[in-house]
């Protein structure tokens, strides 16, 4: 590696200067490290994807900070060791995130079109996905009922968990004193780490004891949902009426405003966009939840839209079903391909969902212009 | 629609701790009175006992008698919100809802609590409270743009438009111009010049050159020691507050040898 170093500032020149590499030295070991961590793995065994990410990461950490130890001195040597961790970190944390989207992208993709959005399964049977294989008919199937169940179950959900979720955060920020609000707080904690199976649990046995054993509709998923979605709620709206400044409402009640019109009017509308994008956030946690779903709406292959009688497929079901319990045994491959379409519808709504949070977190958010 | 104030024997506590101990005093209709002493001597506090702002703060309550024309602010069945209408105040940070226009924010007086108002109506009152609070040159090309885009001084004035849109009896400052600069801060003082003609108003201040310009009484607080409560020392015209005072440590402090 021939890497130039500046020459020692003649004495006397400054006391400041020291020895430098060059700025472009970290790009050239970088580069130089990928080629001996390729060359290295190739030769030890045979080339393989992790002993060459490995050797690379390794080799590029030891000579970079070797060479500017040499050069540079102790300090500038820890400073780069220390930055060339923490970008292979951030490097590790990707990994996983690519490939979950690389490999649903690839699968999903074989099944992904409208007619898959459009069309329910109601009569496909394994004999449709046997012809399809075969070639003789075309592949038929999608996922409408299940998208419909899910829209229809994350939005009675939302209906339920917005206003309690607010109001209780409105009660802790604004009225809550002593050990009531602490109660509550405790609890909400508490709520927040229930395990999704035991809300859904709970929400097949209210409506067992309500409506009969085996009662099994959408709004009972929503209940389920609900629960889950309630602390998140409540927490993320916490937060912002909390950083709403005590100024804003000391200047509402100096204009005679009572305190519920300081609320309504002020408070809630400054914290807005926060809440707006919490509430989002909420949706996209719970809109994949499959475990409370599956005992709580159980599964269906037709088109429901009626959330309060009969079962009702939501995506997580679906992609649950469709990969555990293909509808031919002899040829599953149709019924995978759909259960990656679905994932991927799924994933598509959640980032669709994230957007719309942040739109709505600029839409909402306090003008600041001149 | 100026109004006089008569505080008789009055105790200010946080929960159980005494904050301001047995204050007397009379604040006549259309004069400046300022508030006067170091820092910790009750002086904020006090001044929002005045229209009930005190409270807001948990545990915190009053023992005494406030008189707004003679009726007892602490009176039983008195709403706090209604004492406000008519007491107004302006604080030590410019705070105008960052969620409104520069218009919206001089009615919210009306808007918050749903007042109908005629199209004309509201831009009277803003063209009134904005050359009350002389601000209506600097902003009536953008009353539609957010107040929190204004400077420092123009949000403060615009914070005394909108206290002032309401028609108060009274108009409280709890050190206006602390956070502004000398221009603005004269642009607020000869405002107070021009709102004694109507208001009545009661400033506190920790400039006591400011004191001296604004004002026609002023009032010394004093506090003996860290947890102790503090105390009316002395009240009597400004003149006479920073020429002659009765009090050794009136004298003291406006000398600039206090401690």
């Amino acid at each position: 590696m021939s890497v130039a170093t500046k020459p020692a500032p003649p004495a006397g020149a400054s006391s400041l200067a020291q020895n430098q590499l060059p700025r472009y030295t970290t790009q050239l070991v970088l580069v130089l490290s990928i080629a001996a961590g390729a060359g290295l793995s190739a030769l030890f065994g045979g080339f393989s994807i992790v002993s060459f990410a490995v050797l690379s990461v390794l080799a590029f950490l030891v000579v970079n900070t070797v060479l500017s130890g040499v050069v540079e001195g102790r300090r500038k040597a820890k400073d780069k060791l220390v930055t060339g961790l923490v970008y292979t970190a951030f490097g590790i944390a990707l990994v996983p995130l690519v490939s979950v989207i690389w490999s649903v992208v690839d699968n999903g993709m074989a099944r992904f079109s409208i007619d898959f959005l459009t069309t329910s399964m109601r009569n496909v049977t394994g004999l449709n996905d046997q012809q399809a294989l075969e070639g003789t008919a075309p592949f038929i199937g999608g996922a409408y009922h299940a998208i419909l169940g899910t829209f229809l179950i994350t939005g009675l959900a939302t209906v339920i968990s917005v206003p309690i979720g607010l109001l209780t955060s409105v009660y802790l920020v604004e009225y809550g004193r002593g050990r009531l609000a602490k109660a509550i707080t405790f609890f909400v904690d508490v709520m927040t780490g229930i395990p999704s199976i035991v809300a859904g649990l709970f929400a097949a046995a209210l409506f067992a004891v309500l409506f009969g054993v085996g009662t099994r509709n959408g709004f009972a998923g929503a209940v389920a949902l609900s629960v889950l979605m309630i602390p998140v709620v409540v927490r993320s709206s916490e937060e912002m009426l909390r950083i709403v400044p005590n100024e804003l409402r000391e200047a509402a009640y100096a204009l005679g405003v009572p305190k519920w019109r300081t609320i309504v009017r002020v408070v809630i509308p400054t914290a807005i966009s926060g809440i707006a994008s919490g509430v989002t956030l909420a949706i996209a946690r719970v809109v994949g939840e499959t475990a409370p779903l599956i005992v709580t709406a159980g599964f269906t292959s037709s088109i429901n839209n009626n959330p309060f009688s009969d079962w009702m497929m939501s995506l997580p079901a679906y992609v649950y079903s469709q990969a555990m319990r293909p509808l031919s045994g002899s040829s599953p491959q149709p019924s995978f391909d759909r259960a990656w379409a679905a994932a991927l519808t799924l994933i598509l709504i959640v980032m669709l969902l994230n957007l719309v949070a942040r739109l709505i977190a600029r839409l909402f958010a306090p003008k600041t212009g001149r | 629609m100026s109004k006089r104030i008569d505080v008789g024997d009055l105790n200010v506590y946080y929960g159980s701790f005494l904050a301001v101990e047995g204050v007397s005093m009379a604040i006549e209709p259309r004069s400046v009175t300022a508030f006067i002493g170091p820092s910790g001597c009750g002086k904020s506090t006090f001044i929002r006992t005045l229209n009930r702002m005190h409270e807001v703060i948990p545990g915190a309550r009053v023992q005494g008698k406030v008189l707004l024309d003679g009726e007892d602010l602490y009176g039983p069945n008195v709403d706090p919100v209604t004492v406000r209408r008519q007491v107004g105040m302006v604080f030590q940070r410019p705070n105008p809802f960052p969620t409104m226009s520069i218009r919206d924010n001089v009615l919210a007086g009306m808007k918050l609590n749903s007042t109908r108002l005629s199209r004309n109506d509201a831009k009277d009152i803003v063209e009134r409270s904005l050359r009350g609070a002389n601000l209506w040159n600097e902003v009536k090309d953008r009353l539609d743009k957010p107040g929190s885009g204004l400077s420092g001084g123009q949000q403060q004035r615009l914070c005394i438009a909108r206290a002032i849109a309401v028609q108060p009896d009274v108009l409280l400052m709890d050190e206006p111009c602390s956070a502004l600069d000398p221009i603005s801060t004269l642009a607020i003082e000869d405002l107070i010049g021009e709102l004694k003609k109507n208001y009545t108003i009661v400033i506190v201040t920790h400039n006591m050159q400011q004191a001296a310009r604004v004002s026609d009484r002023t009032a010394f607080f004093n506090i003996a020691g860290t947890g102790k409560p503090g105390k009316l020392i002395e009240m009597d015209d400004t003149t006479k507050i920073f020429t002659n005072p009765t009090v050794k440590a009136t004298e003291d402090y406006v000398s600039g040898r206090f401690g």
